[in-house]
């Protein structure tokens, strides 16, 4: 008689449970959504009615105060204050404000900028490509900071400023994306029946090849929030960001950081901000890449 | 294979160009300079006599071709806010610290990168991989400057192990160059992971299995061979992502390279030296770009006869 064992799976240890709630697995990143409503989405909209302080007018008297869980801290400035009296916790919430319509802005004009050149490329191919492709590897082959920094040293920081470089910077990926893509989908019988039927190139184009990009679109769109987010703070930190006194969460840890040794809350907060903002980004754009498109899983 | 790399070599020239252009205008274009580098008081004769001093008052195109003229030959102007120095003297004196910095970082990224990735691959689905993977996600998110500045408040302020900044023996270069290279170690570590993962499914590792090689042989001797070459094409870009990266590292460590100057110069308005750093920035990556290609070819024949 055949003998069957059946295999018995091993319960995963602790240290596995722990961690797989924290990785991209099938399951939908839910903590990481609740990090992005609560640390980027809500303060970005609501933050006048959220921050308990004023984030640009600071009280001498309240000067540097360690956060309230620190000896000399109160509950009436939660994460402290910094140099001038500002509340960090305040300065915080108004700083995700800046992340949130900067990304959204950037996004929505880089995007239309790339998916455009990206379309045209795709669609016509031959010398129109070649020449579209070189303009994108010239683009991403570009010193960003240093661009950043010239044309903000010659224009002045601006929050337009900061949307025009991002979108100058960044509108290669989508473009090259949906280029590749655009190539093989061209090939298929839809398109040419649609050109049969005597649709224009332009309707061919967004009405019929768009819309089976918009898939992988959406997930290098989200990708592309948390590059923003960090390239607008890095640009920021430099000086070349959106002027103050608005708070950014990069302004935020370049003024902390002379002050490190002595008030180190003013440096780490915002900085705790960005990076959980944007790994909450790349979880949710992972999750929506193994879901959306499973061809990339493996990257 | 030479027509290959003259080809290539003219497209980065024709690249190298087009930076260039775009340098050049976006000095002057995006407004007159000159506001920028004089002070509001300046009367009209000042502003006459730096212009003409400058070469600004000549048509856009004579300057541009002025420009080209000269850096053709070296000359890439001398710097407005150092007196005495040329432009690209400045910035020649400052790059090999840059490359040092850059060197290191990429070093330690692909030191860390390469072992992660390939036992992540692997060891797919374990605890191992699920460490890289969360490796990865960090290297991702986290800006680069606020590591610097958290390692160096760990590290130099609390534990006083290492020195906070400046340019020097070992100790120095570390913090800045693991803030650095985390970044890369994120998307290298990613790069072989998916080369690896594609590889160890093919035919001739079953065959090297069969053989009876040990697997120790099969991933590291055979495996990796083939899927050293995808992240090979990204070396480049790495190249060009750590020397812009310095820019801002070395801001928060004060290392004396060419970020450092860069920023120096863009906050003084001495266009010269700025513009001369981001044609050498992108001269770099260009010639990185250039080196993979001709790498890959050289690997791959299929690649030369296009």
């Amino acid at each position: 008689m055949a003998q069957v064992t059946a295999t018995v799976k091993e319960a995963p240890s602790t240290l596995g449970r722990i961690v797989q709630t924290i990785l991209p697995s099938r399951r939908f990143p839910s903590i990481s959504l609740f990090i992005l409503i609560f640390l980027l989405v809500l303060p970005g909209i609501f933050a006048p009615q959220l921050a308990p302080h004023n984030p640009i007018k600071g009280s001498l008297g309240a000067r540097l105060k360690p956060p309230a869980w620190v000896a000399g801290g109160s509950i009436t400035y939660p994460l402290g204050t910094d140099k001038v009296g500002r509340d960090i916790l305040s300065r915080i919430i108004y700083g995700a404000r800046v992340s949130l319509s900067v990304s959204l802005v950037a996004i929505v004009v880089s995007g239309a900028i790339g998916v455009t050149l990206g379309l045209i490329a795709g669609y016509f191919g031959g010398k129109i490509d070649a020449l579209i492709m070189r303009l994108v590897d010239i683009s991403l082959g570009l010193p960003v900071i240093l661009i950043a920094l010239v044309f903000v040293a010659v224009v002045g920081p601006s929050f337009g400023t900061v949307i025009i470089v991002t979108s100058f910077l960044l509108w290669a990926r989508y473009a090259r994306q949906v280029r590749g893509e655009t190539l093989s989908i061209r090939e298929r019988d839809f398109i040419s029946r649609a050109r049969v039927a005597g649709a224009s190139h332009l309707r061919i184009m967004f009405r019929y090849i768009l819309p089976n990009v918009i898939n992988t679109l959406t997930v290098l769109a989200t990708l592309q929030i948390g590059a923003i987010i960090l390239l607008e703070s890095t640009l920021s930190f430099l000086g070349a960001g959106i002027p103050r006194p608005t708070p950014t969460w990069g302004s935020m840890i370049a003024d902390g950081r002379d002050l490190i040794v002595v008030a180190w809350w003013i440096a780490m907060f915002p900085g705790l901000a960005i990076m959980l903002t944007v790994l909450s980004l790349n979880l949710l754009g992972d999750w929506l890449r193994d879901h959306l498109d499973p061809k990339l899983r493996n990257i | 294979m030479q027509r290959y790399i003259g080809i290539r070599l003219l497209q980065s020239l024709l690249a190298l160009w087009v930076m260039s252009l775009i340098v050049f205008s976006l000095a002057r274009l995006t407004g007159n300079p000159m506001d920028a580098m004089l002070p509001l008081e300046a009367d009209r004769d000042e502003y006459a006599r730096l212009e003409k001093h400058w070469g600004l008052d000549r048509p856009l195109h004579v300057q541009y071709l002025t420009f080209l003229g000269n850096a053709l030959r070296g000359d890439f102007g001398n710097s407005w806010k150092w007196q005495g120095h040329t432009a690209m003297g400045l910035v020649l004196e400052r790059l090999p610290a840059t490359l040092e910095l850059a060197g290191v970082a990429l070093a330690i990224s692909v030191v860390l990168a390469l072992p992660i990735g390939v036992l992540s691959a692997v060891m797919k689905d374990t605890p191992m991989d699920s460490f890289g993977k969360i490796v990865a996600l960090l290297g991702q998110s986290l800006p680069s400057f606020w590591l610097g500045i958290v390692l160096m408040w760990i590290f130099a302020v609390h534990l006083g192990w290492l020195p906070t900044s400046g340019r020097g023996g070992i100790e120095r270069m570390i913090l800045p160059a693991i803030s650095l290279g985390w970044f890369q170690v994120a998307v290298v570590m990613r790069l072989v992971r998916s080369s690896m993962l594609d590889v160890l499914d093919s035919e001739y590792v079953k065959l090297t299995r069969i053989k009876g090689l040990s697997e120790w042989k099969v991933v590291w001797k055979h495996c990796l061979r083939n899927a050293a070459i995808a992240p090979l094409t990204y070396f480049a870009i790495n190249a060009s992502a750590l020397v812009t990266g310095s820019v801002v590292i070395e801001s928060v460590f004060a290392w004396p390279g060419t970020g450092l100057l860069a920023i120096d110069a863009v906050r003084a308005r001495d266009f010269q030296v700025v513009q001369t750093i981001v044609i050498v920035f992108s001269a770099v990556f260009l010639a990185a770009n250039l080196l993979v290609d001709i790498l890959y070819a050289y690997i791959d024949p299929r690649i030369r006869y296009q």
